[in-house]
């Protein structure tokens, strides 16, 4: 039996990187707000401090900053011939947990979408015609334009002091950024981060092939920076833990360095951890949200009813809670009918490693997002008419992390493990470098999202099933995309390099990247898109849900930037909009 | 010491009977208590007071009291201030109430303990006095009743205060000086009177008085430093401008230095809500301070064994925030070169801040609130002094070395703070 809990304005499930925003944002009105956080509650020094932050056992091995699989996982399989299995150990992606959620342990590489990106099918069918698409892909519209988000990136990245050099102001190029980038109001809050040796190198290779090099937007500051909330955030140390770690220098941008200090002074914000919401409560017609219940540390279940309900988990979770909530129609992938879970997508990675004689590139210098890049084979910024795929993303060389254990490269060939092994390390450690490729994934008919019919979590409730694999068209570009990444490394002058395009079929035990997207799509549409273009529920106008879980298939770049942009787009929504006129924003 | 001071105190109680305080002025009958200019008033000069630090309890109801005052003589609790007849003040009278604030006597005329620092707020006038028991008498009512009077015998017969008045406290309103300007009068009277600052910052005899040719030179208390507030240019405010020390009590901090300990409790429920004249008043006051006359140190040199150990240490830990020339980072990590604090004569507010670490008050003009994580249990106590050494003799920094045993003694001593 739940225990009923006096009414408040808004809940906010989940106070990671959107439930921050939307609820500094949503505070700002004067309502009341409560966050529901599954996690404990973190904070720079107490958490992650620079006495010990930099643990790779603790936290890139044993994984202690994230959810532990005993307390919520979900089963996978690569198609419906198989039965799903629930993930024991997390491997493919890093499930967040706590507060700041995955905003404390990413790497900070803060992009923005190309604006093609968001006009993905009608712009792909325009150039190449609808033949061209292979049959089973199930990309869409966001609904939304670039011209439309623009302001919205900007106010995440003035949020997060992000370091970068703009390619775009107001339509004019600016030497020495991103050329593909749409067009921006203004530069980046700080400039680049200073670039370590390799990726210099790379930059100089980039160029002397016709390619237009720019440092990679770092959410891990060149310098200090106080944002538009007064928050302070310092200069990054380049001590190379950023991916999994929390940062104790204040540097890299994360809830707890650019929002919770504001919002824990507002009398009308309230956070409650080690909470986890089972469901989103509904009232008799099932057309609107009452509140949420939630069960607390101690088992104790809990009513919280609430005015509105903004859906503010890791993308997987979102779609989870809206099944077990009987929320929108769930998708058939038989039928191509039902929106909750449809569209799941992920990233399509891959890497050249490159191993050099008489190069000392120092990679314990390091840092999330420092590195130099290129655009040339990103989205649709070429012909894809000749390669027969669609997609592509940034490639670079991006020294993202430093650390000891995992951080080591030797060639292939190399005893796994002794004393030929460690020989090996040592002669390779200062000189060998592994260059990335980080590839769009679009979504498809057979990946989607849906309830488990057989396992179930502690709470009782069915686990997450995720059906997914990749597509040819995913590989096609993947091989292309490390071809010509090749192509730069090998201009670098190395004694060998070994390239490693994207094979199917997907694993879940080898991390790749935590850009889990989609499963309750934004669109324009109510039969083809959970939510409408300001991701409020078609089917329950009183919840929003934001996060990667919005997006109609993912392009090639870190999500991050657009998942901040659009939790302040839906913010702007609610406040400027919803508030005043509780109700559908976009007639269904 | 305990046993000195408690010789001193028996002393004093054979000397005196009964010691006269100012008689109390009748109180103007034009004084309205209903006005809501006079109760608002009353509220800041609460604040700018700081009444609550000791008046309430952490967790507890605004004023009803109960919250332990520290005192080295033993342990007080703070009276209930709220109007609740039984338990509070609610039955005094206006006259009992500005004679407990200026002459330290309470309701009956039984003596208070200068740990309520009547010996500063004596300089209160009449009228603010009235103004802050007219805001008081705003407050919810709580039934609250606190045993203020922990002390052991002898220091709990109220009575002996008789002889520590009369040696140590001069009742009187505050007289402006002529000659000084308007503001550096308000900042005096800040300063001297409602804000107690020398309460924490002068250093205090073996009866817990002030010392008064040492005014604001800066003492330990509650296992803190509170830092030296003259003119002294290494470790005073000399180097401070006027802007620099109103930055620090509005927002936490200011280039140099970052408000942690105690201090952070008097920035964040008095001085960050104060207005911008009154402390630029403050600022112009304190600038006004003259240095004690005392030569620095001469600057250990680098080959010195803990000066070379502490380089090593602080490369390794410190360096990564606070930089390797010490500069730290604006608005984030103090500046350890040319930082009074960093030079004062006592390092206990450095040995706490490096072995428990510390967090900048977070204030609503400077919402971060950064912090520093501990080392207790990282460095040994000879690593500690070590790397203190290095710092308080680094980058033109001169200050005498801290030994193992001093980190030691900060180390063992238990604490609640």
């Amino acid at each position: 039996m739940s225990q009923k809990l006096p009414a408040t304005d808004i809940v906010i499930i989940g106070l990671g990187w959107t439930g921050s925003i939307l609820a500094e944002a949503l505070t700002r009105t004067g309502l009341n707000v409560v966050a529901l956080e599954r996690g404990p509650w973190r904070d720079t020094s107490t958490d992650f401090p620079t006495t010990y932050a930099q643990d790779e056992l603790r936290y890139h091995i044993r994984h202690d900053l994230f959810l532990r699989p005993a307390q919520e996982t979900m089963t996978f399989r690569n198609n419906a011939n198989q039965t799903a299995l629930p993930i024991r150990t997390w491997g493919s992606f890093m499930p967040p947990n706590g507060v700041g959620g995955g905003g404390v342990h990413w790497n900070a590489e803060t992009w923005r979408f190309l604006p093609s990106d968001f006009q993905l099918r009608s712009h792909l069918v325009q150039r190449y015609g609808e033949k061209f698409l292979p049959e089973d892909m199930t990309i869409q519209d966001w609904g939304v334009t670039y011209e439309e988000m623009e302001p919205y990136y900007d106010k995440f990245e003035y949020l997060c002091g992000t370091s970068g050099k703009a390619g775009n102001i107001g339509g004019k190029k600016q030497a020495g950024g991103n050329p593909f980038e749409g067009p921006r109001a203004r530069d980046y809050p700080t400039p680049p981060q200073r670039q370590p040796y390799a990726p210099t190198l790379f930059a100089a290779a980039a160029r002397e092939l016709g390619y237009s090099p720019f440092p990679q937007p770092s959410g891990n500051l060149s310098q200090a920076y106080t944002n538009p909330l007064g928050v302070a955030l310092g200069p990054c140390t380049y001590c190379g833990f950023c991916e999994w770690f929390g940062c104790g220098n204040y540097s890299k941008a994360s809830p707890q360095t650019t929002l919770l200090p504001v919002l824990v002074r507002r009398p009308n914000f309230e956070a409650r951890t080690l909470c986890e919401v089972t469901r989103i409560n509904l009232d008799g017609s099932g057309k609107r949200a009452t509140g949420v219940t939630y069960v607390d540390a101690q088992g104790n279940v809990w009513e919280q009813p609430a005015e509105l309900v903004v859906l503010c988990a890791f993308q997987l979770f979102n779609v989870h809670l809206l099944l077990l909530s009987g929320i929108g129609k769930p998708y058939d992938p038989h039928s191509g009918e039902g929106v909750i879970g449809r569209n799941y997508s992920y990233q399509v990675t891959s890497s050249v490693d490159a191993f050099f004689d008489n190069k000392n590139f120092n990679p314990f210098v390091a840092s999330g997002a420092i590195g130099m890049c290129i655009d040339e084979f990103n989205g649709d910024n070429f012909d894809h008419g000749p390669h027969g795929f669609v997609g592509g993303g940034y490639m670079g060389a991006v020294q993202t992390n430093g650390r000891p254990i995992l951080g080591t490269r030797v060639p292939k060939g190399t005893p796994d493990w002794g004393a030929a092994w460690k020989k090996v390390v040592a002669e390779n450690y200062l000189s060998s470098y592994e260059a990335a490729t980080h590839g769009s994934c679009y979504s498809y008919r057979d990946a989607y999202l849906d309830l488990d019919p057989t396992y179930t979590d502690p709470l009782g409730r069915k686990l997450l099933r995720i059906n997914f694999d990749f597509h040819q068209n995913e590989m096609k570009m993947s091989a292309f995309l490390t071809d010509r990444l090749a192509e730069i490394i090998q201009k670098m002058g190395p004694r060998s390099i070994e390239k490693n395009p994207r094979k199917g079929p997907y694993t879940i035990t080898k991390y790749q990247t935590t850009h889990t997207c989609g499963g309750a799509i934004m669109g324009t549409d109510p039969k083809t898109s959970a939510l409408n273009r300001y991701l409020q529920s078609w089917d329950v106008p009183n919840l929003f849900v934001t996060g990667a879980t919005i997006f109609p298939q993912n392009a090639g770049y870190n999500p991050t930037g657009t998942v901040g942009a659009f939790a302040y787009w839906a913010a702007d929504a609610i406040v400027n909009q919803y508030l005043k006129h509780p109700g559908p924003l976009v007639p269904s | 010491m305990q046993q000195s001071a408690l010789a001193g105190l028996l002393l004093i109680l054979g000397v005196c009977a009964a010691c006269a305080a100012e008689p109390v002025r009748p109180a103007k009958p034009a004084h309205d208590k209903q006005s809501f200019a006079e109760i608002e008033r009353g509220h800041y000069l609460a604040t700018a007071g700081d009444c609550a630090a000791c008046h309430t309890d952490p967790g507890g109801k605004p004023y009803a009291g109960g919250r332990p005052v520290e005192t080295p003589f033993g342990m007080l609790l703070a009276p209930n201030l709220t109007p609740d007849r039984a338990t509070g003040i609610g039955a005094w009278s206006d006259e009992d109430f500005v004679n407990a604030l200026l002459n330290g006597r309470g309701a009956g005329g039984t003596r208070l303990y200068p740990a309520m620092p009547y010996t500063y707020y004596t300089k209160i006038s009449r009228d603010d006095a009235l103004a802050i028991r007219a805001y008081l008498n705003t407050l919810e009512p709580v039934h609250n009743e606190v045993k203020s009077n922990q002390l052991p015998f002898p220091f709990n017969i109220r009575l002996t205060m008789a002889g520590w008045d009369l040696l140590f406290f001069h009742a009187g309103r505050f007289q402006p000086v002529a000659g000084k300007s308007d503001e550096w009068n308000r900042g005096a009277y800040l300063v001297e009177g409602p804000g107690h600052c020398g309460l924490c910052h002068t250093p205090k005899n073996f009866l817990g008085a002030d010392e008064t040719d040492n005014v604001l030179q800066g003492s330990v208390l509650q296992g803190w430093f509170a830092p030296d507030l003259t003119g002294d240019p290494r470790r005073g405010l000399g180097s401070w401008s006027a802007d620099d020390i109103v930055a620090y009590l509005k927002t936490g901090h200011n280039r140099i230095s970052f408000a942690t300990g105690p201090m952070s409790e008097v920035i964040s429920d008095s001085t960050s809500r104060m207005t911008d004249d009154d402390l630029k008043a403050i600022a112009a006051y304190l600038k006004d301070q003259a240095a004690p006359k005392e030569s620095p140190p001469a600057a250990m040199s680098a080959q010195n064994n803990s000066m070379r150990s502490g380089e090593t240490i602080y490369v390794d830990n410190c360096s990564a925030c606070h930089g390797p020339g010490g500069k730290g980072i604006t608005h984030l990590f103090p500046a350890l070169d040319d930082n009074p604090i960093v030079q004062s004569k006592d390092a206990t507010s450095l040995i706490r801040v490096t072995l428990e670490g510390a967090q900048n008050v977070a204030t609503q003009a400077a919402p971060t609130g950064p912090a520093m994580p501990a080392f207790y249990w990282k460095l040994s106590n000879a690593q500690i002094a070590d790397a203190l050494t290095y710092i308080r003799n680094s980058w033109g920094n001169r200050a005498s070395a801290v030994s193992s045993g001093q980190v030691d003694d900060v180390r063992s001593e238990p604490t609640q703070r």
